[in-house]
């Protein structure tokens, strides 16, 4: 079920980025410059949402500042340019994804619309009573509570794949568990807790033997990793900009053309039809079908933005970066006495999910707060996994390419400050 | 340090380490079980409530951050004589007191023991851990229902 590669890919994006300055870097993100509680901001929140280089900020000011419009209507100059920076928007995304084409993107609040719209305009009218939807022990809510709402009204049954006590998808449970009734496939591409990179090729090979597609969960690979949905080989591929260091509300589907066109449009509403009667409406072509109302045009300008500046750094030096960092990070946390850690996945994005004999994970995140360390506590919408590791909860870092080991060296000492408070 | 120190202060450590009438209550003629979803905290109350609407004996457990566990620990010792209507004013006091104002002076006197939860004020994502154990002591009052709470 894979379409044949085709490049789209801008040459001049492949050239070598200049080498990893940590310190330039931070300049470029206006709020790593700020106190908390009167400390340097340390933030390893990342997973739960990313910091905003400059550049994203200015590019969304300058557009209400110069260009703001609506898109896709008037003849009139400023729709004009809107029209063209949101449609460029959309080319960035395309390229960055190395999408074939980039109608195949579709504009959409984040990953939990980009699910729910597989959902509801792909997987509701293929999908009966006995089929089944096959997904990993790891999701994120997002990925889960979608596809149970569909198999609750539909009559299929949610499969769930397991997960190694390391972290990592049990593939032979996963081979085991697809079958002739799995009508779609939906995983993660890292988790968001154990930070496991799954094998993504693999998994689509293995389920495209029997032809079912496959949706990846991008919301936790995309920051990370460079994505090529075409050496993936999945059929839907869905990311959060708030994630990837561009604004909130806005993300992004990429669905397989033929696919996207036989599916039938998400919401109704203005910009996704071509004509309406009041006995009948024909509908846009891709990728308006799937984009009702006026969208989020300053949002898909910033996420273009975000793009740029990643595709700037280079997402082959971030992940160089990123892979020293957690090697760094894993190794002083493990020399925390009484830290257990989750997710020991030889592929992992920077995530560190951790308990702590002497304290719950709540109490860590408000100590490590009053210390300036950001981090999530709590179940990591991933409840589940939480009761896979039968733990109610877990303490979070998540680190970006702005992150430094300086920053780790303070976790930890503040990790040591909740033992002498608690322990 | 000092904002450490006085949300985690000795008394929440304490209670933290060794909860008071911790366990199920066997006699408990009322119970309740009380969910914080945005942490998993998760407990029971058990009150045994005789005829005149006093709480004779009052126990929790379940699983919790130090803030909460200290909380539901404190209420128990705090609780046990007292009648219903005074529970539920002990309730409104010291929602009062973690939710108030950070500039606003504790009131010692009205707070009693509890005053030791003043710090909380000034970390709003932990008023829920504070509250959970008294939600659930009040609806477990209230309940005839086994419907848990929570406090979303």
């Amino acid at each position: 079920m894979t379409a044949a590669p085709t490049a789209l890919r801008d040459a001049s994006l492949e050239t070598p980025a200049p080498p990893f300055d940590v310190d330039a870097v931070r300049r470029d993100f206006p709020i790593l410059g700020r106190a908390v509680r009167d400390r340097a901001l340390v933030y390893l929140d990342n997973a739960a949402t990313a910091q905003k280089p400059r550049s994203v900020i200015e590019a969304m000011e300058r557009y209400y500042e110069e260009e703001n419009s609506n898109i896709h209507r008037g003849v009139h100059f400023l729709s004009q340019q809107a029209t063209f920076a949101y449609e460029r928007a959309r080319g960035r995304i395309a390229q960055f994804l190395n999408a074939p084409e980039s109608v195949e993107i579709v504009f959409c609040r984040g990953t939990t619309e980009a699910v729910n719209l597989v959902a509801h305009s792909y997987a509701r009218p293929r999908v009966g009573a006995g089929d089944e939807i096959l997904v990993t022990h790891m999701e994120h809510h997002s990925n889960i509570v979608p596809w149970q709402m569909l198999c609750e009204s539909t009559g299929a049954t949610l499969t769930v794949a397991s997960v190694t006590d390391e972290g990592e998808l049990d593939l032979a449970d996963f081979a085991d568990k697809l079958s002739p009734r799995t009508r779609l496939v939906a995983v993660t591409h890292a988790s968001n807790v154990l930070g496991t990179i799954n094998p993504i090729r693999r998994i689509c090979d293995l389920a495209h033997e029997f032809d079912i597609p496959v949706l990846v969960d991008g919301a936790q690979g995309a920051p990370h990793l460079a994505v090529d949905v075409q050496a993936l080989g999945c059929d839907f591929y869905t990311l959060s900009g708030h994630k990837l260091f561009a604004p909130t509300g806005i993300g992004a589907l990429w669905g397989r053309r033929e696919l996207l066109e036989e599916m039938a449009p998400y919401e109704g509403g203005g910009s996704m039809i071509q004509s309406v009667t009041f006995e009948s409406t024909t509908f846009a072509e891709l990728p308006n079908k799937f984009e009702a109302g006026t969208p989020n045009i300053a949002g898909a300008i910033g996420l273009a933005a975000a793009v740029d500046y990643l595709n700037g750094l280079g997402m082959a030096q971030i992940s160089a970066y990123e892979e020293e960092l957690l090697a760094y990070a894993t190794d002083r946390l493990l020399s925390v006495d009484g830290l257990r850690l989750f997710g020991t996945a030889p592929e992992k994005v920077a995530v560190l999910a951790f308990a702590l004999e002497a304290a719950h994970p709540h109490d860590i995140g408000t100590i490590l707060d009053i210390e300036g360390v950001a981090l999530r506590t709590g179940h990591h919408c991933a409840q589940p996994l939480m009761q896979r590791y039968g733990v109610p909860a877990m303490a979070r870092a998540s680190f970006a390419f702005y992150n430094t080991r300086h920053e780790v060296d303070v976790l930890v000492t503040a990790l040591d400050k909740v033992k002498q408070v608690l322990g | 340090m000092s904002e450490l120190r006085e949300l985690y202060q000795q008394v929440i450590l304490d209670h933290n380490r060794n909860p008071r009438n911790f366990g199920p209550l066997e006699t408990a003629n009322r119970h309740q079980e009380g969910f914080n979803p945005l942490c998993g905290d998760h407990l029971h109350v058990y009150l045994l409530l005789n005829d005149d609407d006093v709480i004779e004996d009052i126990h929790f457990d379940g699983s919790g951050c130090a803030i909460s566990k200290a909380s539901a620990s404190l209420m128990t010792q705090l609780l046990k004589g007292s009648t219903a209507d005074e529970a539920r004013s002990r309730f409104d006091s010291f929602h009062e007191m973690v939710t108030a104002d950070t500039d606003a002076p504790v009131d010692l006197e009205a707070a009693g023991k509890l005053a030791v939860f003043g710090g909380v004020r000034e970390f709003p994502m932990r008023v829920k851990c504070a509250t959970l154990a008294w939600h659930t002591m009040k609806s477990a009052l209230e309940a005839e229902t086994e419907d848990p709470i929570t406090t979303e």
